[in-house]
């Protein structure tokens, strides 16, 4: 009989393709006395000739796959592989010992990683070299037993991944090309494999517990991202259903596309904005197959948590000179640095904080450490020449947080045009509205921004005390919340009031509940990943103002969440 | 035997790119080559040696090279040094 699998329905879609687990094998040995040392210094030579061969390859593959800077970690793996002391090390305890190869492999890496995690409180970075070792040793040793290695990065055929969890450099592995879906054992709907899935369009299914127990590698699988649902070796009739099912949605998927080149209107021709969240110019692809109308959300941290070091100037101008040349003269809203809360820098160590979510993050670190705020600006301010640039100030509570992220903006600007720099007379200047302090003075803001952005991840957090990670209290996470619906038009109201621009970038932005009371509200941007685009601009077409309004002002006069998703189900009926 | 020293002043000291890029650039030549540090001796063809020595801002290390190629490897070196803001 078909094993059935459930779990949390993280990325929409149907894949029917083979299992292939993303699981190390069992890498235990025995230590054993060894006479004949020269046989084993000769596996071990010989096991990093393999394993240097095997990163050669995966390096190879993942400069065509995902570029050269994806590809990088795998140079310092290969030199790990080449490295004489470390070879030396180990043939002198062979020696010494009398050990198998295997035993003095991991006395001395062992020894290294422990030198380096001892180092890594003076310097993190000594933290991400002590992986590198762990994560090389692991490949000589599954070399000197015989066994293999899950290598990702070599999979050429199509498949669906099955894993406990999957990291960013698991992912970074993949080939877009043959990797048709996810199933993991842990995580939830923000997990990295359910926003990698959703980046790459191809369904997953999270928090399954038992996909790596019930799945063999080579099985068949039927992954059902729609409803969260695996099929394992499927019967005949249920593999027609389900390709049924798959044919369906990209139906859908196919009407959707062609409103890729389309602007986003209502059904009584109110024209809105709709623009693409976006995190490197990588996504920038994405950004334009779903016919984004701008970037409303460049979200710089990637640019300096991809780095071993502050980005440089001339790093930043170049990425930033990228997306803006890219989106053509379509406006891309830049959010600057967004660092703190749960997001670290191994290089730029911040103090332990009791709450770091209401601590030291964000604009308060730029207008702290403004050296590193000067650098952003002025990469940004030398880029904007290459298209229409909006900046956004995360994080900002209060006036004289904006008026003094401002003063430095215009300082850096006159410096520029002293130093006969080009520099664009047209970048708007806003904030992102996710503090609810500033959502509830927004009034006085719009007077001093051009633009809002809210954020409503945040903006619900803070307002509701609630942390969305945390299981127990995650039914506080109410985006339709009458409470916040009120925040979000007061912010809109206060733009419109002073003829400012009100945009949002949260996830609520592309959520089907809420956009038709947002329509309603009169929002001019809504910015989400650029895989919901396609089907906002859908439901869009459908709606009409005037009723939208009548909806959002029944909504904000409501009592709960509940009420509210009641109410958009029987006021909108949508495909 | 041609050595000589440095003064390292790059923030993060010698690790990171800096030290992949010494270590390539030493590993180029076929002379032996120091890396000395608080009376510490590494191999400078070692990234893992490289490492673990932990050279940090305003210290000064001295680079010795023993071999054919000796001169080239030290002025390769040097140059590699400069090019990555680890020295003036």
């Amino acid at each position: 009989m078909t094993n059935k699998i459930t779990g949390i329905a993280a990325s929409n879609g149907v894949a029917i393709a083979k299992a292939y687990k993303l699981v190390d094998p069992d890498l235990s040995f025995e230590t054993r006395t060894i006479d004949d040392t020269q046989g084993e210094k000769d596996r071990i030579s010989a096991a990093f000739l393999s394993s240097k061969a095997d990163l050669e390859k995966i390096r190879t593959k993942a400069e065509e796959s995902m570029g050269a800077d994806e590809a990088e970690v795998f140079t310092a793996h290969i030199m790990v592989t080449e490295d004489p002391e470390l070879l030396s090390n180990i043939n002198d305890k062979i020696d010494s010992d009398k050990t198998n190869a295997e035993a003095a492999l991991v006395a001395v890496t062992d020894m290294f990683i422990g030198m380096f995690e001892s180092m890594a409180d003076d310097n993190p970075y000594m933290a991400e070299r002590a992986a590198d070792i762990r994560d090389v040793t692991k490949r000589v040793l599954s070399h000197l037993l015989g066994k293999e290695l899950p290598n990702p990065a070599l999979i050429n055929e199509e498949v669906v991944i099955v894993a406990k969890d999957m990291t960013p450099s698991d992912t970074a592995q993949l080939d877009r090309r043959y990797v048709k879906g996810f199933i993991t054992n842990v995580g939830g709907r923000t997990a990295h494999a359910a926003i990698m899935a959703r980046t790459l369009e191809i369904p997953a299914i999270v928090g399954s517990e038992v996909a790596t127990d019930e799945i063999t590698d080579g099985d068949t699988v039927v992954l059902d991202g729609l409803d969260g649902l695996a099929l394992v070796n499927p019967t005949a009739d249920e593999m027609t259903a389900y390709q049924a099912k798959g044919n369906q949605y990209a139906a859908k998927k196919a009407a959707w596309a062609k409103l890729k080149n389309e602007k986003s209107v209502s059904a009584d021709g109110k024209e809105f904005v709709i623009g693409a969240n976006i995190g490197t110019p990588k996504d920038l692809d994405g950004v334009t197959d779903n016919g984004a109308e701008g970037v409303g959300l460049y979200r710089t941290e990637f640019l300096y948590m991809d780095s071993t070091e502050l980005p440089t100037e001339e790093d930043q101008f170049e990425s930033y000179k990228k997306v803006l040349k890219n989106m053509d003269g379509k406006p891309v809203t830049v959010r600057t640095m967004d660092i703190g809360g749960d997001k670290h820098l191994p290089y730029l160590p911040l103090p332990e904080e009791e709450n770091p979510f209401l601590g030291y993050r964000a604009i308060r670190i730029s207008l702290d450490r403004d050296d590193i705020f000067r650098t952003q600006l002025r990469a940004l301010l030398r880029a904007s020449v290459y298209g229409q640039l909006w900046i956004m100030f995360p994080m900002v509570a209060t006036l004289p947080e904006f008026r003094a992220a401002r003063d430095i903006f215009n300082e850096e600007k006159a410096k520029l045009i002293a130093e006969g720099t080009q520099v664009s007379d047209d970048i708007k200047l806003g904030i992102m509205i996710e503090i609810p302090a500033a959502a509830v003075l927004a009034d006085k803001f719009a007077q001093e921004v051009d633009f809002f952005s809210i954020g409503t991840n945040d903006l619900i957090g803070y307002s509701m005390a609630a942390d969305r990670g945390n299981d127990r209290i995650s039914y506080l996470y109410q985006p339709y919340n009458p409470s916040i619906l009120r925040l979000v038009k007061n912010v809109i109201d206060s733009a419109h009031k002073y003829g400012k621009f009100a945009a949002m970038c949260g996830e609520m932005a592309g959520d089907p509940v809420a956009l038709p009371i947002l329509v309603g509200m009169g929002l001019d941007e809504f910015s989400m990943s650029a895989t919901s685009i396609l089907q906002a601009r859908s439901l869009m077409k459908q709606l009409d103002t005037k009723d939208m309004a009548k909806l959002a002002e029944k909504a904000v006069d409501a009592e709960t969440n509940d009420e509210v998703v009641a109410l958009v189900k029987a006021n909108v009926t949508a495909d | 035997m041609e050595s000589r020293e440095f003064h390292i002043v790059a923030e993060t000291g010698i690790h990171a790119r800096p030290a992949t890029l010494l270590v390539q650039a030493a590993s180029k030549f076929s002379s032996n080559v120091t890396l000395s540090y608080q009376g510490k001796d590494v191999n400078l063809k070692s990234i893992m040696g490289v490492m673990s020595l932990g050279v940090g801002q305003n210290v000064d290390v001295k680079i010795s090279a023993e071999g054919d190629d000796e001169a080239d490897a030290l002025s390769a070196i040097a140059e590699t040094m400069s090019a990555e803001g680890l020295t003036d």
